[in-house]
């Protein structure tokens, strides 16, 4: 049964994407039963892959290079398990808020399963090509459900971000093809093995690098990141962020640890860790003086991607366990509080800091669910976000760079100056609240959930950090 | 999975639970809501007990689970931190009593007894948590619990004070985590033993030193030490249960109990002293506890005062255990419970006098007493405690740690308790006198309906309670159940060094 365990999580939501785009009625519940689906595939995916290691499985019985080979070890069920199980809150989420928009509602739901497929074909593709499609198609589909309302801001700003992505993508097509040239292979493990340092492949080391930086908004690239994530409607918001970031950050990590460790230096590694260091300050200070809420929800993002980086300075594998569980839990955490800021927008018609004073009064549960989603950005005990953050701070110290552990832990107040200044608007009591629109039913528990969901993987960090350690580049960090 | 495996668990999720159900339950269910919460915390209070005379008895209660690769979640009941455990859960039920008297009628209940108990849950795994790391998860749980009961009111001034809290002490778990990091870094693993965990650790004199100050950073925000203290007296804007509690057991003796166990189950008093940080943070100390006096002194609101006085009296825990002997260990130790039963009290007392007739400031206390008998009685009780005048609890901490301190040859630590004990009987003889002996200077305003009682009975029969406490605690203190003799059992099993050796 491994071959349909691994298939179901991209064949699935495909096979949905097609049928809501023909059947309008029943998105929704085509829609759900596909999260469910994929759910449980991911779920006996990754208890396969506990058992019995690394998985490998060739479509059709093709072999490489002619067919197309599946491949996951740890690190990808990790990333499908978050990939499910947020994308399913997103999609409970989207089927309350789109719930008096039909219009916009009939291009979501195949453009969201569309995107969740390509996301999921990012995690599962051995070679370097079919990278390149699962990117392609998910920046496309990204882009689209940007533009989703067809608002001004968001029009722009999803103009930019496709330029963006057409770029990135573009690149990384260069680096492939230089790759291809040299080696004359696609599969990731094949290019690995016989990898060696010369200018072409650090040709193509850079132009898949800079690339990827550019999608995963990378300091000093980041500028395309807050209007396109602060404009979008809120599922696509969450879906963003928490998700498509993670993506295009995945596939860096696939290349550097196996493709590229061959040609890559020390040097390179402390550019991408000194980047992330600036992210993490200048995103921090940014979502700091912002005025409205989803723009500071988007800048606290371009800090968080920041911590991710830092692992490529570090190189052990504390490190890149921490660095990957960071972006576990930023998922729940970010797609939980862009929900309850969408929810909040929504119901008090924009999200100016200053309209949304009091909301505590009127829905404590999206308010609940903002602080505690902030608690894992923080990276305060007991979260997700601290498991991470220990992780980080221990290879620091480990490899004697105390730079990044005083970049950390001053991240961390950071987050903690810029949440608060959301939450004091929001615990503020006035004496009018206009409620423009009822937040429909379930937006709300959706959202709290996953913030409580990113707390949980504190707790139960043990198990999530084994199944990581299966086929992990730097050797596994468990003695 | 045996009974000493699921003990210490279990006292954590007795208040847990009740505390998260509670979020759910809305003011109308207010039966349900007070049976739930004094039923958990009966239980609670039970299984201390009965783990209490397990400890006494030699049994062991551990917890412990993987929490990363090589990193555990350790929950281990070891006398120290049953000693505090008792403390917080004893104070928990008085608390939750007095708090359904004074919030009878306000909005948010549901929040405030739900934050409320996760306060405790919090302190509970403070108490109970075995290794540095589990402290650390606690401490920081409790300054993130806390937040939401300072800003109760939600009052533009609540708000404020509530970010500068959340300053202080995120700050200080900052700095605290970085030290935790380091010394796991250098140690492996973090363990509170008896004696100190870190004795093995060999020529790492600096990065110890720098951890130890980073850890004392993070612990001095909680327990107020000059110049982390600024976030105290502001922070008693929260309702009088609140501060009661925040002052008594929760936060400010969180800090303080973390003190002890670093020096004395993580650096060990062998190694704290060949580092030579003892001095400079006796010093520290010693500087606190007569800035809080002097500073309590010129303060006329009674809540402001009171802060003051914390933060001078957190310090005698401090200085008790940096001056090496055990007399001064017995002393700090004791004064974690003994200052606990009083300072919760006096704040007792300050949240009726507010709450029955509007009452907030020392000027406004003249002949209060005449109105509030009982209540000025145990107020009295307080203070004459927190002076360290027989025969109350107060004067059995004050004794040792003068002793200690003369017999370690800290003499200027003797001369620091005299001071600050004129410097008490200052601020809180005055205080006495006026609501005894002067004649009130209009009729009161009565702001409670009239009663059985002279306020509500739910307020008063704690502060009585805790009142009686304090006396018994030094009436009774050669008696085998009182605070004094249980320090000098974890005295005795815990700390067991021979003076002449560490004494230069």
């Amino acid at each position: 049964m491994t071959g349909s365990a691994i298939v179901v999580p991209i064949m699935l939501p495909l096979l949905a994407a097609t049928l809501t785009f023909f059947f309008r009625r029943g998105a929704i519940t085509m829609s759900l039963l596909t999260a469910a689906g994929t759910i449980a595939a991911v779920v006996v995916l990754s208890l396969e892959v506990m058992d019995q290691g690394p998985l490998s499985y060739t479509i059709g019985g093709w072999d490489a290079p002619l067919g197309i080979e599946l491949y996951a070890d740890g690190l990808a069920a990790v990333m499908l398990l978050m990939s499910a199980f947020v994308g399913t809150a997103i999609t409970v989420y989207a089927a309350g808020y789109f719930s008096g928009k039909p219009a916009v509602a009939r291009h979501f739901w195949p453009l969201w399963m569309f995107a969740w497929s390509s996301l999921n074909v990012i995690f599962l593709s051995a070679d370097i090509f079919n990278l390149y499609v699962g990117l392609e198609l998910m920046g496309i589909s990204a882009v689209a459900l940007l533009t989703l309302e067809g608002e001004r801001d968001a029009l722009t700003a999803g103009m930019r971000y496709l330029l963006v992505s057409l770029l990135g993508s573009l690149a990384y097509l260069l680096g492939v093809a230089l790759l291809y040239g040299t080696f004359g292979v696609l599969a990731v493990q094949e290019i690995g093995e016989q990898m060696f340092p010369s200018p072409a492949t650090w040709t193509a080391l850079a132009l898949v690098t800079a690339g990827m930086a550019l999608k995963t908004a990378l300091f000093p690239l980041h500028f395309w990141l807050p209007p396109a994530h602060s404009s979008a409607p809120s599922p696509v918001s969450a879906l963003l962020s928490a998700l498509v970031v993670k993506g295009s950050f995945y596939l860096l990590l696939r290349l550097w640890f196996d493709v590229f460790p061959e040609a890559v230096t020390p040097a390179a590694g402390q550019l991408l860790g000194i980047l992330g260091a600036a992210a993490i300050v200048w995103g921090s200070i940014l979502a700091l003086v912002q005025r409205r809420l989803k723009l500071l929800v988007a800048y606290s993002t371009v800090a968080q991607i920041g911590y991710l980086f830092i692992l490529f300075a570090l190189l052990t594998p504390e490190a890149w366990s921490g660095g990957v569980y960071h972006a576990l839990s930023h998922a729940f955490a970010k797609a939980a509080m862009f929900m309850a800021a969408g929810t909040l927008m929504h119901a008090l018609g924009n999200d100016d800091l200053d309209t949304l004073d009091g909301s505590s009064e009127r829905f404590p549960l999206s308010v609940y669910a903002f602080g505690l989603a902030g608690i894992t950005l923080m990276g305060l005990p007991f979260s997700g976000g601290f498991t991470a953050k220990w992780l980080l701070l221990s290879a620091a110290l480990e490899t004697g760079q105390w730079w990044y552990v005083t970049v950390v832990l001053f991240g961390g107040l950071l987050a903690a100056g810029y949440l608060l200044r959301a939450l004091a608007h929001l615990l503020t009591p006035t004496p009018t609240v206009k409620v423009q629109h009822e937040p429909a039913r379930g937006t709300e528990a959706t959202a709290l959930i996953l913030a409580c969901v990113a707390l949980l993987l504190g707790l139960v960090s043990a198990p999530i950090l084994e199944l990581l350690q299966v086929g992990a580049p730097l050797g596994s960090m468990i003695p | 999975m045996t009974l000493s495996f699921w003990m210490p668990v279990l006292v954590i999720l007795t208040s847990l639970v009740p505390s998260l159900v509670i979020f759910f339950m809305t003011d109308a269910q207010l039966r349900a809501r007070r049976a739930l919460y004094l039923g958990a915390e009966i239980v609670k209070l039970i299984l201390v007990l009965f783990m209490l005379v397990g400890i006494y008895y030699g049994a062991f209660y551990e917890t412990r689970v993987a929490l990363l690769p090589g990193v555990e979640f350790l929950l281990r009941a070891n006398a120290l931190g049953m000693f505090f455990l008792t403390l917080t859960a004893g104070l928990w039920l008085l608390t939750t009593i007095y708090s359904i008297g004074y919030l009878e009628s306000s909005p948010n209940r549901s929040r405030f007894f739900g934050f409320f108990g996760l306060c405790v849950t919090a302190t509970a795994g403070i108490a109970l948590s075995g290794n540095l790391l589990t402290f650390f998860l606690f401490y920081e749980m409790l300054s993130l619990v806390t937040y939401p009961l300072v800003i109760h009111s939600q009052t533009g001034k609540a708000l404020r004070v509530g970010r500068t809290y959340l300053f202080y002490t995120l700050g200080g778990g900052t700095v605290m985590l970085a030290g935790v990091v380091w010394l796991y870094g250098l140690a492996g693993s973090v363990e509170f033993t008896e004696g100190g965990s870190l004795a093995g650790v060999e020529g790492a004199r600096i990065p110890l030193t720098i951890a130890f100050v980073l850890l004392m950073v993070g612990l001095g925000v909680k327990s107020a030490l000059v110049p982390l203290h600024g976030w105290l007296p502001q922070a008693m804007v929260a309702p009088a249960p609140v501060s009661a509690l925040l002052h008594a057991v929760a936060v400010v003796k969180a800090g303080a109990f973390g003190i002890v166990r670093v020096v004395y189950e993580v650096y060990g008093i062998e190694l704290s002293q060949a580092l030579g940080v003892l001095g400079p943070l006796g010093a520290l100390a010693g500087v606190t506890i007569i800035y809080g006096s002097v500073k309590a002194l010129s303060q006329d609101d009674l809540k402001l005062r009171l802060a003051y006085s914390t933060v001078s009296q957190l310090s005698y825990i401090t200085l008790g255990v940096a001056i090496v002997g055990s007399a001064s260990t017995v002393g700090g130790v004791v004064h974690l419970v003994h200052q606990g039963i009083m300072k919760i009290t006096l704040f007792f007392c300050a949240g009726v006098l507010a709450e029955t007739i509007g009452v907030k400031k020392i000027s406004e206390m003249n002949g209060v007493a005449r109105r509030l008998p009982w209540t000025m009685i145990a107020f009295a009780v307080g203070a004459v405690g927190m002076i360290g005048l027989p025969p109350t609890a107060g004067f059995i901490s004050k004794w040792y740690l003068g002793f200690g301190a003369a017999q370690g040859g800290a003499y200027w630590a003797v001369a620091v308790l005299a001071a600050s004990a004129v410097l008490n009987a200052a601020y809180f003889l005055p205080i006495i006198y006026v609501s005894w002996f002067r004649k009130p200077d209009a009729p009161f305003e009565e702001k409670l309906p009239k009663g059985r009682f002279e306020t509500n009975g739910m307020m008063l029969a704690p502060l009585l309670i805790t009142a009686a406490l304090a006396l018994l605690a030094g009436l009774l203190a050669t008696l085998d159940v009182s605070p004094l003799q249980w320090t000098e059992l974890i005295v005795g099993r815990e700390f067991s060094y021979n003076l002449d050796e560490i004494l230069p």
